[in-house]
């Protein structure tokens, strides 16, 4: 009987630190000095040394990128939560002809392939001069942001019972009203949740950030980090530093919010 | 108070089930109606198309004589008590209580008075400043009640208010909405699937059967007089026995045959040229047992249920093994299990209906 | 009607107008001149070349260059091998996952660690564990006695270090898809099934995977589109190289537009990459039945 708990537990655990351990070894590696970079590797670490950090935001100026993703990403949430919860009320609870079409074209758009609007996408930028701007990040951003948004708040939405809704009109509110008394009170958690979601998708995404900016002004920290470039070798130590401070961030929002991701990513949508 | 009329209204869903149909309705202003009916039987609809919830296919809608078809439910003044209460759950009971007033933006001062007293009336004050979650379910109900009064509506609506109360709790509410209705003085269409509760609250009721209004009329009309078997057979319980009868022609002339009674239905009146069929009714109240020698039907005693005051006994009738007919006799009466007895028909309590139509028809 | 359908529909339209034009100036539009672009000649190396109407020539010279099919094999054994392993990965470790009823959270945070981090520092620390050779990988293996390969300068042995990052960063993903997918299967099943005299293994093929069959479904289906689209991590860790021999199609097309400028040919290796995806996509819908999608939309 207990064999039964026992394997999977193990199993669990076993996979838990196979999950673990390069990330761990992203950690140490970061903090440790070049020379002992290629050396053997020590699960324990004999010597920590800050230098990698130091050139990154000194040397490199780290901040930038950082402040870019910032601005990008949260301009990007932003912008597609309150429209996107706009249009999920609306396909969740009113009842007009089409709805289903337009749930299935937020849903075909969500899956084209981001290389294949580069080109047109590059050359409006262009025309309208938004390349390596952050307007010029932010609306080719909306073409994975608002399916998402879209689809992960209609379920949400759709949670809600209806009752309250009705009850509401029947109180003499309007759609509006009771959009904003009944409804978002009750859906932040959902909000929430699709605008954590969504800057992370942003935070972490790089084929836009690449074709779209010119220098390092404008790097995202994705694009910043591979664009690396040493004087004679590559400079892991740095890459590595950079590595962690990318991921760190991550890490606190998953901390945090792990099962409301979770719930609503079953719940409501599978992107990616 | 206001009138509720509903004339020839359909309602057929968008996948071609018909919810509604051809249906004629009319509550008089202060009327306690309850729409009764098993479930598929369109009452909700019946309420949600008044309510303006949503908006039937044909027909029209009237209040106090108005047509508001197309007016939308936030501008007909009318309260509704869910099934499910549908309190708001983030907003306190007081809140709940004035959302509608607050909407309507009554002033202040008068809000408050009003939730006070109707907090009062309900015995909820104590629970103004409480949110839903923290109330049990008969003190949600009451909320939801205090919601609707609150806010003085032309009439009321409530969708089977009392469904998710515990049994004993049912039955007390069932008394205190009576109570209410009668000094409230107000027009309340009440949906249920409860015969007992359409019984007890309506001045009036109406049974709805696949769409379409079965019979409407005082409580004790649709008892004593049913239109149709369903009906019937819907209120009273235990429900009514059933006998499908035919008439035959013999050589001494036509005579009724009913399984497992021997009775010719033209003793009481009900003639025939033969080749009839007609369903005979008797209610469990209406039969008496008596010596197997002296009765209308002879048969064994298959199962005793002692309610206490009374007994029902179901008696498997000799010549009709497939039913068994339900009589209810005096708690302490001498009746076992087994026990070889006869039945007895009040012959002025029968119901007769079509075979085909289950429609009443009278004895000729 | 009511005016209040009327209304509400009008509200509704309302309502969905900016997102749906937003979208459709930003996603629509682009696709549609993609595949409008990829009928001209359009290099912007040679402006003076103008921007020639030559309906298929670009997709002619697509389909008959070794390159591109090497991309396309690339990405296709790719996507086979990786989304194998991680369903198969993945729903073992949810089963296991699903046993387990303490540490949860821990074990979620951790398991989703992989999934939320750039693909861009997967890809590098994955290189940096394989490159340094005394390195994680590389030290292990000349410990175990055997003789690792110079990784990224082989064409065949570059794969494994690819595979093995999608692997780990996505796994654990699936993992806790599916694991949803198992919690929401009753668990009386299971008790009827022992009583009757199942074994783990009975149980497992009879009542676990038949009822899980949706989920795995659309696992499949989301992993492999995203897995044949593949651009950041192979991007990153190799640049398509040694030469071309990692080189998947999104790549091949993001170096003729952005590398090379030649953009109508760039359009239409994009229409066939958009092609290719929508037509498995549909495929795969129609196979798990329209039946769950629409039951959503509705």
């Amino acid at each position: 009987m207990t064999s039964r708990r026992v394997w999977p537990a193990l199993g669990t655990v076993f996979a838990v630190i196979l999950v673990l351990i390069p990330l761990y070894w992203m950690l140490i590696s970061s903090f440790t000095p070049d020379a002992r970079l290629f050396g053997a590797p020590a699960l324990v670490p004999r010597a920590l040394v800050l230098d990698h950090y130091r050139a990154l935001f000194g040397g490199r100026g780290f901040w930038t990128p950082i402040r870019n993703s910032l601005i990008v990403a949260g301009a990007t949430t932003v912008l597609s939560v309150v429209l996107g919860a706009l249009c999920a009320y609306s396909l969740a609870r009113l009842p007009f002809r089409g709805r289903g079409a337009v749930l299935a074209f937020v849903l075909a758009v969500s899956m084209f392939p981001q290389i294949s609007i580069v080109p047109p996408l590059y050359l409006v930028l262009r025309g309208l001069r938004l390349i390596n701007t952050y307007p010029g990040l932010v609306l080719p951003y909306l073409t994975f942001a608002m399916p998402l948004t879209i689809w992960l708040l209609v379920g949400f939405f759709r949670q809600l019972p209806v009752e309250l809704e009705q009850a509401a009109s029947m109180d003499g509110a309007g759609r509006l009203r009771t959009l904003w008394e009944i409804v978002l009170p009750l859906a932040w958690p959902g909000l929430a949740t699709t605008a954590i979601l969504t800057f992370l998708y942003c935070w972490n995404e790089f084929l836009f950030a690449l074709s779209f900016t010119l220098g390092p002004e404008r790097y995202t920290v994705p694009v910043a980090i591979a664009l690396f470039r040493g004087q004679y070798q590559v400079p892991w130590g740095e890459i590595l530093a950079a590595a962690v401070v990318a991921t760190a961030p991550v890490a606190a929002i998953v901390l945090v919010a792990q099962r409301r991701i979770v719930a609503s990513l079953t719940a409501g949508a599978v992107v990616g | 108070m206001a009138s509720i009329a509903l004339e020839h209204i359909s309602k057929i869903h968008p996948n071609g089930q018909v919810a509604l149909q051809n249906l004629d309705l009319a509550v008089a202003d202060g009327e306690l109606l309850v729409l009764v009916g098993p479930s598929g039987s369109g009452k909700s609809t019946v309420l949600r198309l008044i309510a303006g919830l949503d908006a039937p296919t044909s027909g029209r809608i009237l209040i106090d004589g108005k047509d508001v078809t197309a007016v939308p439910p936030q501008r007909r003044d009318l309260a509704m008590v869910f099934q499910s209460y549908a309190l708001y759950p983030h907003k306190s009971v007081r809140d709940n209580l004035a959302f509608g007033l607050k909407v309507r933006r009554t002033n202040p001062a008068e809000i408050r008075a009003r939730v006070e007293r109707v907090a009062a009336v309900l015995g909820i004050g104590p629970l103004l400043d409480r949110k839903p979650a923290q109330l049990s379910g008969g003190q949600r109900q009451r909320v939801a009640l205090g919601r609707a009064i609150v806010r003085e509506p032309a009439a009321f609506l409530l969708d089977e208010p009392l469904s998710n109360l515990d049994p004993v709790l049912r039955v007390d509410m069932r008394t205190e909405l009576g109570l209410l209705h009668r000094s409230l003085g107000a027009t309340m269409v009440h949906v249920t699937h409860d015969q007992e509760e359409a019984m007890t609250l309506g001045t009036r009721v109406g049974v709805l059967r696949d769409g379409r209004l079965e019979q409407q009329g005082a409580p004790l009309d649709l008892f004593e007089r049913p239109a149709s078997v369903f009906v019937a057979t819907f209120f009273g319980s235990p429900a009514m026995n059933i006998w499908p009868c035919q008439s035959a022609r013999t050589a001494s002339g036509t005579r009724w045959v009913c399984p497992g009674l021997a009775l010719d239905l033209q003793s009481i009146g009900i003639s025939t040229s033969g080749e009839d069929r007609v369903v005979l009714g008797v209610r469990p109240h209406d039969l008496t047992l008596a010596p197997p020698g002296d009765a209308d039907g002879v048969g064994r005693v298959e199962v005793l249920e002692p309610l206490g005051a009374t007994t029902v006994v179901h008696v498997r009738l000799d010549g009709a093994s497939e039913r068994a007919a339900r009589v209810v006799v005096p708690g302490h009466a001498p009746v076992a299990l087994d026990d070889n007895v006869g039945i007895r028909i009040r012959r002025d309590r029968v119901h007769l209906f079509d075979e085909r139509t289950g429609l009443a028809v009278r004895p000729s | 009607m009511t005016r209040t359908m009327k209304n509400d529909a009008r509200v509704g339209w309302a309502f969905a107008f900016p997102a749906l034009a937003a979208i459709v100036l930003v996603a629509v539009f682009p696709i549609v001149w993609t595949g409008w672009e990829s009928l001209h000649l359009d290099d912007l190396r040679m402006p003076w070349l103008g921007r020639r109407f030559v309906g298929f020539d670009n997709y002619e010279e697509a389909l008959s260059s070794a390159r591109f099919w090497s991309a396309m094999a690339h990405a296709a054994v790719f996507t086979i091998v990786a989304v194998a392993i991680e369903l198969v990965g993945g729903l073992v470790l949810a089963l296991m996952m699903d046993r387990v009823s303490r540490g949860r959270g821990l074990i979620r945070t951790a398991v989703l660690l992989p999934w939320a981090m750039p693909t861009v520092v997967v890809a590098l620390l994955w290189r940096f564990m394989f490159e340094s050779p005394a390195g994680v990988v590389n030290g292990a293996l000349a410990r175990a006695g055997v003789v690792p390969p110079t990784w990224f300068a082989d064409a065949t042995a570059a794969w494994v270090p690819l595979i093995l990052a999608d692997v780990w960063k996505m796994t654990p993903f699936v993992a806790v898809l599916l694991l949803a997918g198992l919690q929401n299967i009753d668990r009386s099943l299971y008790d009827a099934a022992r009583i009757d005299g199942a074994g783990w293994i009975r149980q497992l093929m009879e009542i676990t995977l038949p009822l899980l069959k949706p989920a795995l479904l659309v696992a499949f289906i989301f992993r492999a589109l995203d897995a044949f689209r593949v651009f950041d991590l192979i991007y990153v860790m190799t640049a398509g190289g040694p030469g071309t021999a990692t080189e998947p199609i999104a790549l091949y097309t993001f170096s003729r537009l952005l590398q090379t400028l030649r953009f109508g040919f760039g359009s239409a290796l994009s229409v066939i990459v958009f092609t290719v995806s929508f037509v498995f996509a549909l495929m795969c819908i129609s196979f798990l039945g329209r039946g769950a999608l629409v039951e959503r939309a509705s």
